[in-house]
């Protein structure tokens, strides 16, 4: 946890001391002089030893320098800006994708090796397939531009702008949930406990959902961070295309113009993140079911 | 006492595989009186369960029961709809499986396991259901279950969880119960418990039982009668005394030969030689030939019909015919013989 | 009650049989049991979505390599005079295809608007600075399946052997191991591909490199704990006490018998690393002009989305066809190899 952290967050320093070019945007245009004041203003004339402390102590103080390109802000700022459209977004497509998700992998598994399987299938083939982008393209080409039924980006019209990128974003959960609980239900299916239960005369839905469901879903947790780490990769390419002012974007646009605390301090965030998220699913695993230890234990051995 | 609960006649059943058709069930017969218990005996793939499974048209999808007859109390259970089943299962005839530690639900309380089918069948209110199951798990013998009726299935030991699957077979109080190898998973004294636990159910409900087992102990302490199985089809049946005193099909004396009994603990304990039969193609005449010590030359080509021995006692092997010669059975099998005429007089 | 007539069967018969050794074994082999991968091929042939997605690969991959001799144009040429013209393809007659396009509401010949001699074809039309887009996709489509094959190849290269010693070691090793992969997983993804981006010289050896820094994970925990299955199976056992040596052991008898796993992994690898090099193309750190690769195309395309969107369909249609037809493929042989997944 903290281990992985620590390393993150020295190895990202490292890494950065290594980049090429430099994190002024305008280089041509400044003099050694303004280079040598601009470098002892921001500290980067220090050794690197000492630029590693400072910045190590900072972070840990929740200081994570400031941005060399946007107006001098700091990290933490534009973090705590932006930070709202991306959880929104990320916790709509987590919601969309899962529950659809687990729609598409019941009816899979319930009508096995049918059409409808088939079909159900087929589609979660083609989401877990058709790169995200792609699709945010066709979503904003078919809602916002044709049908004008929605705003092609930005974040200025409430929930009616996240709609469409959330959509864009939920596709990958979606097909991961999909093919996910439809192993899952087909494993449950053919298990003792279901023959047990059709053996009383239930019927196969009732089968499905109250006997069947929550053994088939409370596995999903495990790929819970998996998914997690899809949307954060997503977020960059739905948030580019929608014109989000959220992180994603804000990574992107850092990445491109060398900012180094920002890129620093957004890994820092989504290490963060994942790490939490893993550290979420753990504590599930042992709550929810003492029984979910063993399968979990064998599943992985 | 002797009126029919179910009545298989001439019953098939197939599987679909990738290497062929799996021939499971070659045509079995049977009575079943009400309040009898019915053991059905025969090594593994013999098709005793795919049998049972036939009987509460619960088999797999890539399984069909091509020919035959199964009448449950007069009426034909294969013209029946999926629906109808369903009103069947669980009220009518409930089944019980081998393993009782995969036979539950982990993530439901077993009260509500043993609820559900009630609310189902007998439409009774949630609480009025959550009451009858606390009984049932009294019933069933499981301490405080006033107390352990939300426990979930992993909180109790194998034998428990035995007696749970127990109480949901009974929840409707069906006619028929199909009890699949219940005690094969579970320690001997558990065995003997959950052996006595079902004989007391059966006094006090006069439930018919057909009761699956490998274990020729367990017949002789609870059927009436025995049938045998192999390859699909049923080699012997009579009451309990004529399968194990008078048995005269072959596979029966193998199957005996192999049972441990207290007179002859010294006698080499006997394995049947040879592998189980091919079932994708099934030989034209008797399954077991290739393995009968005491085969004819008609067991090669011709199926064997049933001999008549006695109003209830069957049996499929062409050493019954007039024309077969004498064959003296294992020694094991005559000392079998001679104790069933000493105490009912008769032939020496 | 039985269907064979006792008086039918001839006396002769009843003697005793003596049942010969030819029949006994016809009863003894009778179930086949065809070796494992003979089977898994029969059971992929049967799944059609499969075979077909074989297929589909198979083209794409003949026609991305044939490409290095039979491109139509030369996919670098720029030739600006003929920028943004549509697709042309000879003797096709239908709007759109055939060199017009619509111009506020008319449909126009744009190959003699811009004076394009009568003999010259660009199938799928040409981009802004007059490239042939048939060649460039061509061309980046052997860019995108050589980054993923390679990168593909790279796991193997890191993750089996990795997989394999920590589970054979077992114990201390093992769990050490286990730590580090649990340590670096920690990580997205994301992050580690764009650093290593920043870091090395831009090119198609960093991207591979990147790619196969985050694919080798996955591969290493399956390895191990195939190993750890295997390790403890009676052969093995038996390998052991009698004194092989670990080496080729492990060699001989564990890797051959991890094939299946490594080979579905691989085929999920592969498309995973096409979509992650195009994922970087378009957001601006992959592949750099003038190499092209389908995200490159794809970001191309978004740019002038607008008013030429076929410049984005081709490519994302390709793409979207490989990955397509790579997951069915890989999950036909999963299932195929492991046919209790599919009941
Ligand atoms: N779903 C299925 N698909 C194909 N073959 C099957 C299927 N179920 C059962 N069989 C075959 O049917 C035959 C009979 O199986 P069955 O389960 O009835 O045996 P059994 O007598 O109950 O054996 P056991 O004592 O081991 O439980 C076996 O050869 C088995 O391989
Ligand atoms: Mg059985």
């Amino acid at each position: 946890m903290i281990v992985t952290l620590l390393l993150i967050s020295s190895v990202t320093f490292l890494l950065m001391q290594k980049l090429p070019g430099s994190p002024y945007g305008n280089e041509e245009k400044l003099t050694n002089v303004q280079k040598a004041v601009m470098n002892h203003q921001y500290g980067l004339d220090k050794p690197v030893v000492v630029q590693y402390l400072y910045y190590m102590v900072g972070v840990a103080k929740g200081n994570l320098g400031v941005s060399l390109q946007f107006g001098n802000q700091p990290v933490s700022k534009i973090i705590a800006t932006r930070i709202g459209p991306s959880v929104q977004l990320g916790i709509q497509a987590l919601i969309i994708g899962t529950v659809v998700g687990i729609l598409f992998g019941i009816i899979s598994a319930r009508f096995q090796n049918t059409w409808l399987d088939t079909s159900t299938s087929l589609f979660a083939i083609l989401g877990g397939s058709v790169p995200n982008f792609v699709f945010a393209v066709l979503l904003q080409l078919f809602f916002a531009i044709d049908l004008k039924w929605l705003p092609i980006g930005l974040w200025d019209n409430g929930f009616a702008s996240s709609i469409l990128p959330s959509l864009a974003l939920a596709i990958t959960p979606m097909a991961d949930s999909a093919r996910f609980i439809r192993t899952e239900m087909i494993d449950v299916l053919h298990s003792d406990y279901i023959e047990l239960a059709r053996s009383t005369g239930v019927d196969e839905w009732t089968v499905a959902f109250r006997y069947g469901l929550r053994n088939a879903v409370i596995p999903l947790i495990t790929i819970l961070g998996p998914m997690v780490a899809s949307l954060l990769t997503g977020s960059l390419v739905v948030e580019q295309i929608f014109a989000v002012p959220g992180i994603g974007e804000q990574f992107t646009k850092s990445i491109l113009s060398n900012d180094y605390f920002t890129i620093m301090g957004l890994t820092i965030l989504y290490s963060t993140l994942l790490v939490i998220v893993i550290l979420i699913v753990d504590i599930l695993y042992v709550l929810i079911d003492p029984r979910i230890r063993l399968i979990g234990g064998t599943r992985d051995e | 006492m002797s009126e029919t609960i179910l009545s298989l006649d001439d019953v098939h059943v197939s599987f679909d595989s990738l290497n062929g058709k799996v021939h499971a069930v070659r045509g079995v017969s049977f009575d079943l009186h009400y309040g009898e218990t019915l053991a059905l005996v025969g090594e593994s793939g013999s098709g005793k369960s795919v049998t049972c499974r036939s009987i509460i048209r619960l088999l797999s999808k890539n399984a069909s029961i091509d020919d035959g007859s199964i009448l449950y109390e007069g009426k034909n259970i294969l013209a029946k709809s999926q629906r109808e089943m369903r009103s069947i299962r669980g009220k009518e005839i409930s089944i019980i499986f081998q393993d009782p530690m995969t036979s539950l639900n982990p993530t439901m309380r077993v009260s509500k396991q043993i609820a559900l089918p009630m609310i189902h069948h007998l439409h009774l209110s949630k609480h009025e259901a959550m009451k009858r199951a606390i009984e049932l798990l009294k019933r069933v013998g499981i301490p405080n279950s006033e107390v352990r009726y939300k426990d979930y299935p992993h909180q109790f030991s194998g034998g428990q969880r035995q007696r749970i699957v127990i109480a949901i077979a009974l929840a409707c109080n069906p006619k028929l119960l199909i009890a699949d190898e219940p005690t094969t998973a579970l320690d001997v004294t558990i065995q003997a418990q959950i052996i006595e636990l079902m004989k007391d159910i059966q006094k006090k409900n006069g439930t018919s039982i057909i009761f699956i087992t490998h274990d020729l102990g367990v017949v002789a302490k609870v059927a009436d009668r025995v049938a045998v199985m192999y390859a699909g089809k049923i080699v012997e049946i009579g009451t309990a005394e004529e399968i194990f005193y008078l048995p005269q099909h072959p596979y029966t004396w193998g199957l005996l030969q192999s049972v441990p009994t207290a007179d002859e603990a010294d006698e080499e304990l006997y394995a049947i030689p040879g592998a189980p039969p091919d079932l994708i193609h099934p030989s034209k005449g008797d399954a077991f030939y290739s393995r009968n010590p005491y085969a004819l030359e008609a067991d090669r080509y011709y199926e064997p019909p049933y001999f008549q021995l006695s109003p209830t006692h069957f049996a499929a092997t062409w050493l019954l015919d007039e024309r077969a010669p004498k064959v003296e059975p294992p020694p094991s099998i005559q000392r079998r013989y001679a104790t069933f005429y000493k105490k009912h007089g008769g032939k020496p | 009650m039985s269907k064979t007539n006792v008086q039918q069967v001839p006396d002769k018969y009843f003697t005793l049989s003596q049942q010969s050794e030819a029949e006994e074994n016809i009863q003894d082999t009778q179930p086949v049991s065809l070796s494992f991968y003979r089977d898994s091929w029969r059971r992929i042939k049967k799944n059609k979505g499969a075979v077909v997605s074989l297929i589909i690969l198979l083209i794409i991959l003949v026609i991305a390599v044939g490409s290095i001799w039979f491109s139509p144009h030369n996919p670098d040429t720029q030739q600006v005079q003929y920028s943004f013209l549509p697709p042309k393809i000879p003797g096709l007659h239908i709007n759109g295809f055939n060199g017009y396009a619509k111009q506020a509401g008319v449909w126009v010949d744009v190959y003699k608007e811009k004076d394009v001699p009568s003999s010259v074809y660009f199938y799928l039309g040409t981009d802004q600075f007059g490239r042939d887009l048939l060649s460039r996709l061509l061309y980046g489509t052997r860019i995108s399946l050589l980054i993923a094959f390679s990168a593909a190849f790279l796991d193997l290269t890191i993750g089996v052997p990795y997989g394999l010693i920590s589970g054979w070691l077992g114990g201390k090793a093992d769990t050490i191991m286990q730590r580090a992969l649990e340590i670096i997983s920690g990580v997205p993804t994301l992050v580690v591909v764009v650093l290593m981006l920043l870091i090395f010289p831009p090119g198609i050896p960093s991207i591979i490199m990147a790619l196969a820094l985050i694919g080798w994970i996955t591969m290493a925990r399956v390895v191990r704990g195939q190993t750890l299955q295997i390790k403890n199976q009676e052969f093995i056992l038996a390998a052991r006490v009698l004194g092989q040596r670990p080496v080729k052991t492990v060699l001989g008898h564990i890797l051959p018998n991890l094939s299946s796993v490594i080979i579905i992994q691989t085929m999920f690898t592969i498309p995973e690393a096409i979509f992650f090099e195009a994922f970087l193309s378009f957001i601006g750190v992959g592949m750099r002009a003038p190499n092209a690769s389908l995200g490159t195309l794809i970001n191309d395309g978004y740019q002038t989305f607008q008013f030429y969107p076929h410049l984005m369909w081709y490519p994302a249609l390709i793409i979207s066809l490989i990955m397509i037809a790579f997951n069915i493929f890989a999950d036909g042989l999963r299932d195929a190899f492991d046919p209790k997944m599919k009941g």
